[in-house]
């Protein structure tokens, strides 16, 4: 396992964006993750209009790898709707648990891939999930609401 | 060259790269001596039965390496008596055993605990809980910019109402030596007990739980050379006397029937169930280790050490040390933090260089709330530490920011 590997420029790049920083006003869901051991704790919040994701913000700290993984899918999942940010979840757990390994499948993550290589770092995997296991709670969140409607 | 490496394996062994492991995680477990992994090998090859259970030859053999181990770790702490010491798996659950049995017993609604802020989670966790089924207030030995306890604090707060002072004897989050004789006192001016977590303050200067006057004081084998799942309450007679048992089961009775039990005496009472007579051997064995080589000169050549690595430290660019600089004030744990680097990845680029540092919130959260970070880097020392180990960490921490690309353009 290199260092370059993982701190990758796109990495690095996302891991300081700001472009998602900054709260929603009235966000139809709100979700905080948290990684106990090392300090991770974020915030998704999402603006959903008629199953699509209009906007999606991510607040809180932690280190470089769960902050680039979080803009990384704020930014994907952005203008998808529900049921493609839940695939897209799913395919991006997949990668970090290795059993999703066609690279022409991968392709639909995009920058995501740049974190691949989290994989073979065991000790940094939670940091590299944090947010798409958020991402998970919040789309299960919106579905019981709706439900509940 | 330092003279304690050679008798540590795991630190002698090179990696695939041929360097050999920087181990800068002392706080959370230390490595241990060949003296003391052959003791530990020793009494299962010669000595094992099950102690205080048979009449044969080997158990009664087992028996005494029990007593004479629990002998040994008297003598090194300067307890008074060999029953004033009580075998447990850890720091965590004598501390545990202490806030169940004595905690339980002896406060009421109104009454007050008082801890430093800086008490590792489980010098901590266990007071809450005593608290709020006793509905006793909590309240905290505050702090300065320096992590050190605010002495106007120790007056203040161990007031008539308490009853209980818990406070660890040297931080694991900062490195702080904390004034436990100044609490001590002030606590048994106004008829307090005071619970002193000797976990990072045992393996790095010489303790005399006499002189100190503490009433309660717990420990952990594994971080002084000792094995893991072993540790030790050292508790003043009189106190453990009136208490409550902690586990009951085996070994721990005098009589039982059908409705109803008698307890063993002191330490008996308190050690339910087989103990952990390989652990014990094993701390025994590392306390002849420590001996041999001096606690005046361990503390004496961390202090110098300790020296060596603040400096280093100080010329890492952007780099902010929590606590004190000087080495009189503090242990070899040094807790630091990085502008535009998380604790984490920096832990994860070092590991990179074969050095183990540690990230994170250290088990101390309201520590790090106060101290206004919510995780850091540590680096602690212990005897076979060198200097070479700490210019590979001040060298790998120059690069960090460069590999997380900030600050570069
Ligand atoms: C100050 C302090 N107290 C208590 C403990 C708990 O020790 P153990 O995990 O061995 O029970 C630790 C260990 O990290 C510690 O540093
Ligand atoms: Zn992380």
């Amino acid at each position: 396992m290199e260092l370059g590997d993982i701190y990758t420029e796109v990495v690095t790049e996302y891991s300081r964006s700001q472009k998602h920083r900054h709260p929603l006003e009235h966000p139809d869901v709100k979700v905080r993750g948290v990684n106990p051991s090392c300090g991770d704790d974020i915030s998704l919040e999402l603006k959903v209009k008629d199953g699509n994701i209009e906007n999606a913000a991510i607040l809180g700290s932690g280190c470089a790898i769960s902050q680039a993984s979080a803009s990384i899918m704020a930014d994907l999942i952005e203008g998808k709707s529900t049921a493609e940010a839940k695939h897209l979840a799913e395919l991006f757990l997949g990668m970090i648990r290795k059993t999703v390994t066609d690279e022409k499948e991968l392709e639909e993550l995009e920058d995501a891939v740049a974190l691949k290589n989290i994989s073979n770092m065991p000790a940094r995997v939670k940091c590299a999930v944090l947010s798409w296991h958020t991402l998970e709670e919040a789309l299960d969140k919106l579905k019981d609401a709706e439900e509940s409607h | 060259m330092n003279k304690y490496l050679h008798d540590f394996p795991l630190l002698c062994e090179k990696d695939e790269k041929g360097r050999r492991l920087a181990y800068l995680d002392n706080a959370a477990t230390t490595q241990k001596p060949q003296s003391v992994l052959d003791a530990v090998m020793e009494y299962y090859q010669k000595s094992n039965a099950n102690p205080h259970r048979g009449i044969y030859d080997l158990s009664m053999k087992a028996t005494n390496v029990m007593e004479s181990s629990r002998e040994r770790i008297r003598s090194f702490i300067g307890a008074e008596k060999t029953d004033e010491i009580i075998f447990t798996k850890s720091a965590t659950e004598s501390l545990n055993l202490v806030a169940q049995s004595y905690g339980m017993s002896v406060l009421h609604p109104g009454d007050r605990i008082v801890l430093a802020v800086s008490e590792h989670h489980s010098n901590l966790v266990p007071w809450q809980i005593v608290a709020k089924a006793r509905e006793a207030e909590l309240v905290y030995l505050y702090t300065d910019k320096l992590a050190r306890i605010i002495p106007e604090e120790i007056e203040e707060k161990i007031n008539e109402r308490t009853k209980i002072v818990a406070v660890a004897q040297a931080s694991n989050v900062t490195g702080v030596i904390n004034p436990v004789e100044r609490i001590i006192e002030r606590a048994h001016q106004v008829g307090a007990v005071v619970v002193v977590d000797g976990t990072q303050s045992v393996p790095h200067m010489a303790v005399n739980v006499s002189s100190m006057n503490a009433d309660f004081f717990a420990f952990s084998a594994h971080k002084m050379l000792g094995p893991m799942g072993f540790g030790v309450l050292y508790g003043k007679e009189e106190l453990l006397r009136e208490m409550p048992p902690f586990l009951y089961g085996g070994d721990m009775i005098e009589y039982v029937e059908e409705q109803a039990s008698t307890y063993a005496p002191l330490p008996e009472k308190f050690e339910g169930g087989t103990q952990n007579v390989g652990g014990a051997v094993g701390l025994s064995a590392a306390m002849d280790y420590l001996d041999k080589a001096g606690m005046e000169n361990v503390r004496a050549g961390e202090k110098e050490l300790t020296s060596y690595l603040m400096d280093q430290l100080h010329s890492v660019p952007h780099l902010r040390i929590l606590g004190p600089d000087d080495p009189q004030e503090r242990i070899g744990v040094v807790s630091f933090v990085m502008e535009d680097a998380h604790p984490h990845d920096i832990a994860t680029i070092l590991n990179a260089d074969g050095i183990a540092v540690r990230s994170g919130h250290h088990c101390a959260q309201p520590f790090l709330c106060r101290l206004g970070v919510t995780a850091t880097c540590r680096a602690s020392l212990y005897l076979y530490n060198t200097e070479e180990d700490i210019d590979r960490l001040a060298k790998s921490l120059k690069n960090v920011r460069r590999w997380l690309n900030v600050g570069v353009r």
